[in-house]
């Protein structure tokens, strides 16, 4: 379809404006500052110059591709227009910067970011180059767009690489140096700060070649196979991971265990929240409470501290699971009525009183007030005390072990189907002979168990609980990365835990941005890729049924947090 | 009769009813103990009441901008508080700015119109863009998905500010006009107390005013009842939502200035419990109901100043100030259980989106 011209132009520069802007965030933000220090390529392009760069080109490439222009010549016009717009808005603000102080009033308006900005040229060599730069990184955003589509997954699939591997370079130094002689073929690719020159290109060549070899396969997907075919696949991918879980803390040392156990007690919670939210559609802002209690309660039976009681964490264990579902089930029983947005703050409402009792003078002499329950128990197993981080890391794949199969096995049973009728509509699953009241509780007092026990591993590994950490964020996080992997869907809680808490734990710099990104995500998410990462089958098609039938909700152009 | 009646209640009936009458029950003994104490005098609890009227006036202008935005998408604009945050966060580097020049203390009604309207521009525009990126786009979707956007944009929000003006707390100068009391005969009034309360009027006046009387109130009370027919009888859907957007942000503004003439300090995380504290005002008062807005707002202002003392001193529980936030919450739930239309709203807490 050909469009008026000018609507393509007008297009081109709205886009480009667009990524300008989102550039102005990230600088004014300070994420570009912030990672300015990264080498990806070592001595050549850093981490703060490719958030620099990213979106301009995403943008540009986003463009020509809306374009559609009927020749290469148009494409990659539009996309150096698009480009040219993006950088003049950084242009705009270092001029701005030259003339008043932004600094009084935006903290990361620094020198650093200006001379970033130009290059390290002079003012006016500088606003030059930087225009310059846009119009040839738009060109080539859209020029990316003219190659065949087979090389254009190789280039991004080793551009990623390549960041990855540039950004997590020093994690990798302390995992290989266990290797022994693989060690020092990877360490050739490095260089002191990130990818050396020569490794860069190694891994271009490796992950282009591969990726394009692999593109050109034909793939069969899996639910087309025969069904003794689709078994056996299924037990190799079963076998080969629980290997690979089980050797993990091994290979990888004690810093990576941490963040494992991390993620895995966020698994666990996830999995839960991922009943009441994904299952049974009740969006539950307080969930953290239900982590909270399972953690107090075994502070309070096992610390020899408070001196209440004298349990063992194996002991203490059933009775705070026991106690964190009962409060599920209290907090169910008032908002059984509520819809959607009223949960969602009742919910968030409990969290905060569960969190201001545990800190407040009153309850003291039972839950120790604002420093916490200290010397909480380990476990004992056989005469030895889980208390590394790599023995709690088996500890904590247990639980997920059975938590996974539970959900899993509920999913589809008829509590899990009157769960997802609930979901889609109240009252039509009232009429379909469902106890409303019974299901939703059940949800909750689900979430609960996977939330208390959770908190009660917490405890352990810290040996300590603080009001501190129940803040209203957890609850946060966790419904981050369901919603992110995908809710309703199982593996999309392991996949979104993995990325959401993995990643500010890999990545000290990001940590400081965290709540941005996951805000940010969550809003684009919504937008354009609404099912999560790893969808559920059904949910899938429920959006992209909803999305044909009113065509351009998903066409708006999202702020795009470009990287991380 | 006597079986229909035990048939209609259930088992999470009695159990809602029990938690209810136990909370009632503890308001009404700690009451009568704190006063049979005699702890506070007279002037302590009028003082406590002017604080709560001039934090509740607070709140109910918080308490708008939810309201209309419920009244009109029947959605919780949960990034609300962060609207409310920005206006003063930004108006603050004004106000420095004006310190420095000299200007501030000169001309200081001049100076305060000049922060008012930096504080409401900002919190109008924040307003205006969440709408436009990302509530417009997903008006049809399924209920959750614009609620998840609206948690998501309100983290943003926080974090962008973070990022953007630091993460310490900025003060807020204070007016040297302001500053001591006004006596009423035996009792002396914060002067700022007084500015805000009658600040939060007129602004709930004004507003009032406009959706009650003028054309467009009247495009935004139809389209919040209807929006096929309202868009069918020729108002513009888009727009209206968008002024409605507006409108709420320049609410958010305002009173995030009276708050921070209140507490003279700023930062990023300073909407989060306002927030949630107008929405539980927005729901006392009934939600999508102007002028039960504005009475929740005060209500709760009161009942939170005046609770602590009131209904837990008389109990023995010690430092009652700390469980102030409890208060607010547990009046939240227990409207919601009773009442959930609130004191002038009609039942929507029930009924689907």
């Amino acid at each position: 379809m050909k469009k008026d011209t000018s609507a393509v132009w007008k297009q081109a520069i709205r886009t480009g404006l667009i990524g300008g802007s989102i550039v102005l965030l990230l600088a004014l933000v300070g994420i570009i500052g912030t990672f300015k220090g990264r080498d990806i390529i070592s001595g050549w392009i850093s981490m703060g110059q490719i958030l620099f760069l990213a979106p301009i080109f995403l943008f540009a490439y986003n463009a020509a591709r809306r374009a559609e222009a009927p020749s290469k010549v148009g494409t990659i016009l539009v996309g150096a227009i698009s480009g040219l717009m993006s950088t003049s808005i950084a242009a705009i603000l270092y001029l701005l910067g030259q003339i008043i102080n932004l600094r009084a009033m935006f903290a990361n308006a620094s020198p650093d970011l200006y001379t970033m900005l130009t290059f390290g040229q002079g003012p006016l060599l500088g606003v030059i180059i930087l225009l310059l730069a846009g119009v040839l990184i738009g060109a080539a955003g859209a020029g990316v767009l003219l190659l065949p589509s087979r090389i254009r997954k190789a280039l991004s699939q080793a551009a990623i690489w390549a960041i990855l591997l540039g950004l997590l370079r020093e994690l990798l130094m302390v995992v290989i140096s266990r290797w022994g002689v693989v060690a020092y073929l990877i360490r050739w690719i490095f260089a002191q700060n990130g990818l050396a020159p020569h490794g860069a290109i190694v891994v271009f060549l490796i992950i282009g070649a591969a990726t394009y070899w692999s593109a050109g396969r034909k793939r069969v997907a899996i639910n087309n196979l025969p069904p003794q075919q689709k078994k056996k696949r299924l037990v190799i991918t079963l076998v080969v991971s629980g290997v690979v879980l089980l050797v993990l803390p091994l290979v990888l040392g004690i810093f990576f265990s941490e963040i494992l156990d991390t993620v895995g007690l966020y698994i666990l919670m996830g999995l839960g929240l991922n009943i009441v939210v994904g299952f049974a559609g009740l969006l539950d802002l307080g969930y953290v409470a239900f982590y909270a209690i399972g953690a107090y309660t075994v502070g309070v039976l096992t610390s020899p501290e408070l001196g209440l009681f004298h349990l063992n964490y194996w002991q203490a264990m059933p009775f705070a699971v026991v106690v964190a579902v009962l409060a599920g089930v209290i907090l169910g029983l008032p908002v059984l009525k509520m819809r959607g947005d009223y949960l969602a703050i009742v919910t968030l409402g409990f969290g905060e009183i569960i969190r201001i009792l545990a800190l407040s003078d009153w309850l003291k002499p039972w839950l120790g007030g604002s420093q916490g329950i200290q010397q909480i128990a380990h476990p004992w197993l056989w005469g030895l005390e889980l208390k590394n981080q790599t023995q709690l890391y088996y500890m904590i794949l247990v639980g997920i072990a059975i938590a996974g199969f539970i959900a899993w096995r509920l999913k589809d049973s008829r509590l899990g189907r009157s769960w997802m009728a609930v979901r889609e509509d109240e009252d039509v699953a009232q009429a379909m002979g469902i106890n409303l009241v019974a299901t939703k509780l059940l949800a909750f007092a689900a979430g609960a168990f996977f939330a208390g026990l959770s908190g009660t591993i917490f405890a352990t590994k810290l040996t300590a609980a603080y009001p501190h950490s129940f803040s209203l964020f957890v609850s946060i996080n966790a419904l981050s990365l369901i919603i992110i992997g995908g809710m309703g869907s199982i593996p999309g809680v392991v996949v979104g835990s993995l990325v959401l808490m993995g990643s500010p734990e890999l990545l000290r710099e990001f940590a400081e941005y965290r709540y941005l990104v996951y805000g940010a995500l969550l809003v684009v998410m919504m937008l354009i890729k609404p099912e999560g990462l790893w969808p559920e089958a059904r949910r899938r098609l429920e959006l992209h049924e909803a999305e044909e039938l009113a065509p351009g909700t998903a066409a708006q152009p999202a702020p795009n947090n470009a990287g991380q | 009769m006597l079986r229909t009646w035990r048939q209609r209640i259930t088992f999470s009936d009695v159990v809602v009813w029990a938690i209810g009458l136990a909370i009632a029950f503890m308001v009404v003994y700690g009451t009568i103990a704190t006063l049979r104490l005699g702890k506070y005098s007279p002037e302590t609890w009028l003082d406590l009441v002017i604080t709560g009227l001039a934090l509740g006036g607070i709140y109910a202008l918080i308490a708008l901008g939810y309201t209309l935005v419920y009244g009109i998408l029947r959605m919780i604009n949960f990034a609300h508080s962060e609207v409310f945050m920005s206006g003063p966060f930004t108006a603050a580097f004004l106000a420095d700015a004006l310190v420095k020049t000299g200007i501030w203390d000169r001309y200081p009604l001049f100076s305060l119109a000049l922060v008012l309207l930096l504080a409401a521009v900002v919190s109008a525009t924040i307003a205006f863009l969440l709408e436009r990126i990302a509530y417009r786009p997903l008006r049809t979707a399924p209920r959750l998905v614009p609620l998840i956007t609206a948690i998501g944009a309100s983290f943003f929000l926080q974090y962008a500010f973070r990022g953007l003006y630091g993460s310490g707390l900025k003060g807020f100068p204070t007016l040297d006009v302001l500053e001591g009391y006004w006596s009423l005969g035996t009792i002396q009034v914060l002067k700022t107390q007084v500015v805000v309360i009658f600040g939060a009027l007129a602004m709930m006046l004004i507003l009032f005013g406009i959706v009650q009387y003028t054309k467009f109130g009247k495009a935004m009370r139809s389209v919040s009842e209807d929006k096929e027919t309202a868009a069918l009888m020729g108002i513009d859907v888009d727009r209206t939502i968008s002024v409605t957007f507006i409108m709420g942000g320049v609410s958010a503004g305002v009173a995030g200035i009276l708050y921070v003439i209140l507490f003279p300090v700023a930062h990023f995380f300073m909407g989060f419990i306002p927030g949630i504290k107008a929405f539980t005002a927005a729901v006392l008062g009934g939600i999508g109901n102007v002028p039960g807005a504005f009475m929740g707002g005060l209500l709760l202002g009161v009942l939170e100043s005046v609770g602590p003392s009131l209904f837990l001193d008389g109990m023995g529980i010690p430092a009652p100030y700390q469980l102030k936030d409890v208060i607010a919450f547990v009046i939240l739930v227990f409207i919601l259980i009773f009442r959930p239309s609130g004191i002038l709203g009609e039942r929507m807490a029930q009924a689907k989106a």
